[in-house]
């Protein structure tokens, strides 16, 4: 690893100045991801910015009215634990203790893992059919972007240069709404995702009112598959639709053949995990309050 | 001794180095501190197989903080030989050229050059200043290719053996032998069913969590000392003189503790590169590996090619066995084939078998033991394929197994005959066990069972015991101690002592500090270095007789020494008093032995293990796996227990994930242990283990090692198990999920 300077800014403006000054600067929240690429020398700075003494990305309240904000560096220890959250928004809590292991869990963030902008990051399936925003501040100020408009790569991201991400806004889950996230890895724990299916449902009468499905690791960025959220729009909820939804999900996935997996076996996973995420959003949705 | 009276042996107290490894004080190859101490770092080649058209360390020399710089140029230039320093038979400039590579490398990750400097990132940065100018070859990656007509050469000099003569024949193959048992066409003639298979594994590696770590100190006297992470401090120490071409006793090594080997730690590394650089840099250098590191220029163990072929009567007597096995050595020759070539069919007394073996050089890091080295591979094809006769029979696995189960008696293809064995008992334990009977719950479920053998080596060893006057002792041994042997050799001193084992101190001493023991491999350490503690203990009970004699005016032959107290008559003395009055009837007391037994007893082990494949996935969980091995007898059955889920947990991970993937370039792509995907605490259900005792009639306490058989059967009994639970028989390991799917496509057509 190669030397490198640090600084801790206190405030958004310090840390988006010191990003807008030094080109090369790189912000650090829980380092599970950066320390690891610094190391192995994937990725090379003379400046380390830590984020996670600024208020704004630490911030974690949440509101029925307003819904959640989510502060990009929040570890995701205190989002599995926080008890709101887990009411409102259980598979938020599901993927804050999927992600690692338990110290990985107590660094790592929600902001990093979209930062990082890996296709396999578990955060941003479920963060996309949840309807979450970014919030990114700037040097010349503050702008708000879907999640699913972020990842623009692998490793790329719509961030602007001197910019950061500050946090998540995620509405309020309208009534009778189950979301899930699934991935599969072939280990239990501490894997990486061969491929991962979100689902977010809204029922009505035993019909979908409303249907989100997104899809990790299957294409260079975290994949919104917006057709098959709207071809389920109105239709029962039961297993045709589900299986037809989750063929959509398959053909919109554009997955490589690497070390994790073959591309066929990625497509046909996407099926499955769309499936088995459909099923569990709705099961979820017929158990939520109105 | 052999009653099975004991006090001691058998039990299960607090291992020695229990609270320091708890608390976090015990020191790791990677923990010594010295005034002065520079870091080093390793320059590794980008490329599988190039040739060095020149090395130009100027920069790193001139970068600030460094210290030292060594490349091949550095290591003493002599002809080649032969050498053995334990091992076998190996050419020296093998041996070297692992270390940091001369004219060529050949395999990615192979060590170039070297950097000592004042921080670890200093001497990496150093490193990547260094300019080597690669003539790139092509490469050979797998053992199929390496064998083929054309395919690019490792080594130009390279002359196949064949049936213990060189052939003049240049190519990849370093070996090839065979091993005749009667006649097989006759036997697979008389066969009434013969089900024959093709089967491959690919690279893993031994996995220890801890990297390979070592200190050296070139003192201005010519005196080497090297501190690291080994599982042998003689063998290094040998192997370490050879490579630095200095007499043996101008090398100390001391061992420190050992974060895990399986294997992995019998050969050095970055020992002699860490000596090279304080000799240039007049400081001591430490060197840890990392990670990534570890994974491309340690271990691995070899990937193979195998196939097998069996006949059996409908009686279910097998007739005939064959074997065709080519196992990848990685850079140099040494693929371990000739122990799989052991093990393959040594469950079994089958009248007729041909085995071919064929170690071959392939572009990967040099091969290393691990846990049984061979015989895993070879078990997962010869166990598969007697599972598929078995099934084919309609006769139940472990009964088919019992049936022609190898016994006292029973010749092996590799020639000897066997003494008494636990073979037999093991399938029995099997048979009986509630495991095989208990209903599976649940569809997609399958139970699979398979066995294996490892022989187990016998090295020399060394044993000084110290008395102290409150009647405790100091035990000082040459076997580092990987899983809790302190203990167990211990044991065995505290048994013959009549004192508890806490009150037994034992030491594992540097080179200087204890005779010859060798390397803590092969399951042989609680055989052979606790026979030596045996022995010295005894020494310690003849002298206390003469003492006891002396106090008592008596001939030493009237003492007694029964139930931990020398006696003669009326007169009775334990063993602490005695030790209390050891000042006033002639001073210290040092029992010592030293041993070289010359057979050792083989361990059988086998695995029932429940599996449930997920049909949508192929990924397969395993519900249940129970362990069962013959220990001759358990000095310490924790220990043994220990190893034996140690043994099953590795199995199945080599069974279902572990894998070198490699790229096209021979660059291995998931060098993290992240991606390389060892089994987790998530991953296993609590491994069930049932010890069989067979005591072996070569030993004092009737101790078999452990250590390695519980590796074996794992892979084949999880691919056995996924067979029974959706049909389909996987020949390739790693069975991991797109493999399992993969196969149940195919079924389905
Ligand atoms: C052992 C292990 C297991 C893992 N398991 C998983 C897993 O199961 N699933 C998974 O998806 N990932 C996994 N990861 C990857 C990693 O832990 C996650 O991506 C994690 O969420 C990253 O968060 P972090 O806070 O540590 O990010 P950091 O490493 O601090 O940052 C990640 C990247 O984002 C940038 N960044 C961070 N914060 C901001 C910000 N506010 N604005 C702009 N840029 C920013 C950084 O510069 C860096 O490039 C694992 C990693 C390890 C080491």
């Amino acid at each position: 690893m190669k030397w490198f300077d640090y600084a801790v800014p206190q405030s958004l403006a310090e840390t988006t100045h010191l990003l807008s000054t030094h080109p090369r600067a790189r912000p650090l929240a829980g380092g599970t991801d950066l320390l690891v690429q610094l190391r192995s020398g994937a990725k090379v700075t003379g400046l380390v910015v830590d984020v996670k003494y600024v208020p704004e990305l630490n911030d974690l309240s949440y509101a029925p009215t307003r819904g959640l904000t989510l502060g990009a560096a929040v570890p995701c220890c205190r989002i599995r634990s926080d008890q709101a959250v887990r009411q409102a928004y259980p598979a938020l809590g599901e993927v804050a203790s999927l992600l690692g292991g338990t110290q990985i869990q107590n660094r790592a963030s929600i902001g990093g893992n979209l930062c990082n902008a890996a296709p396999s990051a578990d955060s941003a399936p479920l963060l996309i059919v949840l309807r979450a925003t970014c919030r990114l501040a700037g040097p010349v100020g503050t702008r708000e972007i879907p999640v699913e408009d972020f990842c623009t790569g692998p490793g790329q991201s719509a961030l602007q240069s001197g910019e950061l991400l500050v946090s998540f806004h995620l509405p309020p889950p309208p009534s009778h709404f189950g979301a899930c996230y699934l991935r599969f890895t072939p280990r239990n724990e501490m894997d990486i995702a061969v491929a991962g299916a979100g689902a977010g449902v809204e029922l009505e009468n035993g019909t979908f009112r409303s249907a989100r499905i997104a899809l990790s690791a299957v294409a260079p960025t975290p994949l919104f598959v917006r057709e098959a959220g709207n071809w389920l729009a109105g239709k029962p909820a039961n297993a045709e639709s589900i299986n037809t939804a989750a063929e959509i999900a398959k053909a919109a996935a554009k997955p490589i053949t690497d070390m994790r997996g073959t591309a066929e076996y990625r497509r046909h996973l996407c099926a499955v995990l769309t499936r088995r995420a459909l099923e569990a959003a709705v099961r979820r949705a017929k158990e939520a309050r109105a | 001794m052999k009653t099975d009276d004991y006090v001691v042996v058998g039990t299960r107290p607090i291992r020695h180095d229990g609270a320091d490894k708890v608390t976090g004080r015990a020191l790791f190859g990677a923990d010594l501190q010295l005034s002065g101490l520079l870091d080093g770092y390793v320059l590794r080649s980008p490329h599988a197989h190039a040739r060095i058209r020149r090395i130009d360390v100027s920069k790193a020399l001139a970068f600030p903080g460094v210290k030292a710089v060594v490349t091949a140029a550095d290591l003493p230039q002599c002809p080649d030989r032969l050498v053995d320093y334990g091992e076998g038979p190996m050419r020296l400039r093998h041996l070297r050229g692992n270390i940091l590579a001369g004219d060529k490398v050949l395999y990615k990750g192979h060590a170039v050059a070297a950097v000592a400097a004042t921080s670890r990132h200093v001497a990496e940065e150093a490193a990547g200043l260094i300019e080597v100018d690669y003539e790139i070859l092509p490469c050979t990656l797998t053992v199929v290719e390496a064998m083929r007509e054309g395919a690019p050469l490792l080594h130009d000099d390279l002359r196949t053996v064949e049936f213990g003569e060189e052939t003049g024949s240049v190519s990849n193959v370093a070996e090839h032998f065979r091993h005749v048992l009667g006649n097989a066409d006759q036997g697979f003639a008389e066969a009434d069913v013969i089900v024959e298979r093709e089967f491959h594994t690919v690279t893993v590696h031994q996995g220890y969590l801890e990297p390979q770590a070592a200190t050296a100190l070139w003192n201005n006297d010519g005196r080497v000392h090297i501190w690291c992470s080994i599982q042998g401090a003689f063998w290094a120490r040998d192997a370490i003189s050879l490579i630095l071409g200095l007499p043996p006793s101008r090398v100390k090594v001391t061992p420190m503790e050992v974060g895990g080997a399986f294997g992995g730690k019998i050969r050095v590394y970055v020992e002699p590169v860490a000596a090279l650089l304080s000799k240039k840099a007049g400081r001591p250098v430490r060197i840890v590996m990392p990670r990534r590191d570890v994974f491309e220029a340690t271990g691995p163990t070899p990937g193979s090619y195998t196939t097998v072929k069996m006949g059996a009567r409908t009686d279910g007597r097998i007739t005939a066995a064959q074997a065709y096995m080519a196992y990848e050595a990685g850079a140099y020759p040494g693929a371990m084939v000739g122990f799989g070539a052991i093990c393959v069919f040594a469950p079994y007394d089958i009248p007729n078998v041909v085995i071919d073996g064929f170690d071959v050089v392939v572009n990967k890091p040099s091969t290393a033991p691990y846990r049984a080295p061979g015989a895993t591979q070879a078990a997962f094809a010869a166990e598969s394929v007697v599972d598929e006769l078995a099934e084919r029979l309609g006769i139940d696995p472990i009964e088919f197994r019992l049936k022609n189960a190898a016994k006292e008696g029973t010749r092996r293809a590799d020639g000897p005959k066997y003494p008494r064995i636990g073979c037999l008992e093991v399938l029995e334990a099997m048979k009986t066990h509630p495991h095989y009977t208990a209903p599976l719950g649940g569809p997609n479920r399958g139970r699979g069972v398979a066995v294996g053998f490892w022989f187990n080596f016998t090295f020399p060893a060394s044993c000084t015991i110290s008395v102290n006057a409150d009647g405790t002792v100091g035990l000082i041994e040459g076997s580092t101690d990987l899983s809790g042997t302190r203990t167990s050799i211990a044991m065995q001193a505290a048994e013959v002592l009549g004192i508890c084992a806490g009150d037994v101190n034992p030491t594992v001493a540097d080179t200087d500090s204890i005779g010859y023991t060798g390397v803590t491999a092969g399951s042989h350490t609680t055989f052979d270095s606790g026979w030596a503690a045996y022995e010295a203990a005894r020494d310690v009970i003849r002298q206390m007789k003469e003492r006891a004699a002396l106090l008592w005016g008596l001939d030493p032959t009237s003492i007694e020494f029964a139930g931990g107290a020398f006696r003669a008559g009326e007169r009775a003395l334990t063993f602490k008093e005695l030790c209390a009055r050891m000042d006033e009837t002639g001073g210290p007391i040092i029992g010592r032995a030293t041993v070289k037994p010359a057979s050792t007893g083989g361990s059988f082990a086998g695995n029932i293990v429940d599996v449930e494949v997920d049909p949508e996935t192929g990924k397969v969980s395993i519900l249940r796996i129970t362990s069962v091995q013959d220990a001759g007898k358990a000095i310490h059955p924790g220990c043994v227990e220990g190893q034996m889920q140690g043994g099953a947990a590795q199995g199945v991970g080599w069974a279902l994930n572990e894998e070198y993937f490699m790229g096209p370039e021979g660059t291995m792509l998931n060098s993290s242990l992240l991606d390389y995907r060892t089994p987790t605490s998530a991953d296993l259900p609590m491994i069930e283990t049932l010890i069989v005792e067979v005591p072996n009639p070569d030993h004092p306490f009737g101790v078999r090692g452990v250590g390695e058989a519980p590796i074996v059967a794992p892979p084949a009994a999880v691919a056995n198990a996924i067979n029974r639970a959706v049909g389909v028989r996987l020949q390739r390991l790693p069975m991991n999920p797109p493999a399992v799917m993969e196969a149940i496509w195919k079924k389905k057509g």
